[in-house]
């Protein structure tokens, strides 16, 4: 029953993206969505995950501005004839533990200016991020922490 | 309206252009695998992203632009990821980071 509401979104996604409103294809998208999410009903099971819309959505606008942001200095610092570069792999002590809370930040993490996220540490408590500018890893570590861990755990719990 | 939706497109595309180009120009120049992968993973998306929304403006159908939303909404998802993973993959295999590198905790941890 839980997988339903996910379900129907599926439909309107897949009527969207195959571009037709007809009773059979919107009928055909929520089978696949149901049959998709059937097979990763196991990532269900025990979920406490919140469903926030409007923090989700503020999470999206900062993403979108951040990944705007981070594009431009990327150019700016390919586009300049001496690239001042300080690279290294930072540590960031994690608050979130879940797999997709984990996920996200990374993601996020990628997509913003001057970080890149490299792997996390089996013990799950550390990300370790690429930094293009790594003189300062802990104002990098704070802005993260502050940024997008804060604003996940506010969407997300 | 014509006009101002032809130039929005043709302002999405040049700016697209552009970026992508930049990403190109950003593989080329960078030092080292991890450097570049910021090259390719933002300027790249940014890049593609922009394009794909000025074709599906430019197509002036709603279904066409949802295909090309849901295209920038992949695009995002799974940018990071493989770039994410080129990264690990190429710190598994020991492939260093570049002269001018100040930092890498990665390492210092699997020495200890």
């Amino acid at each position: 029953m839980k997988l339903v509401i996910p379900a129907v979104v599926f439909a309107m996604i897949w009527a969207a993206v195959t571009g037709s409103l007809s009773p059979l294809n919107v009928i055909l998208g929520f089978l696949l969505g149901l049959l998709a999410l059937w097979l990763i009903r196991r990532d269900f099971a025990g979920n406490r995950t919140a469903f926030r819309p409007l923090r989700l959505l503020a999470l999206a606008a900062l993403f979108v501005k951040e990944l705007a942001l981070s594009a431009w200095r990327v150019a700016v610092l390919v586009a300049s004839p001496r690239m001042a570069l300080r690279p290294g792999i930072f540590a960031f002590p994690l608050t979130v533990d879940r797999d997709i809370e984990i996920t996200l930040l990374a993601n996020l993490i990628t997509l913003t200016p001057g970080t890149l996220s490299v792997d996390v540490s089996d013990d799950r408590r550390f990300l370790y991020v690429h930094a293009l500018d790594c003189s300062d890893p802990v104002a990098t570590r704070r802005d993260i922490a502050d940024g997008f861990e804060r604003k996940i755990l506010e969407a997300l719990r | 309206m014509d006009i101002l939706l032809a130039l929005v497109v043709a302002v999405l595309l040049v700016v697209g252009g552009l970026f992508a180009l930049l990403a190109a120009i950003g593989i080329v120049r960078l030092p080292d695998v991890y450097t570049r992968m910021h090259a390719a993973s933002k300027a790249g998306t940014v890049g593609s992203s922009l394009m794909l929304v000025a074709a599906g403006l430019h197509s002036g159908e709603f279904a066409t632009f949802a295909r090309a939303f849901a295209g920038v909404v992949f695009f995002i998802l799974t940018a990071p990821v493989a770039a994410h993973l080129v990264a690990k993959a190429a710190h598994q295999a020991g492939y260093r980071l570049s002269r001018g590198a100040v930092c890498d905790d990665m390492r210092d941890k699997a020495k200890n």
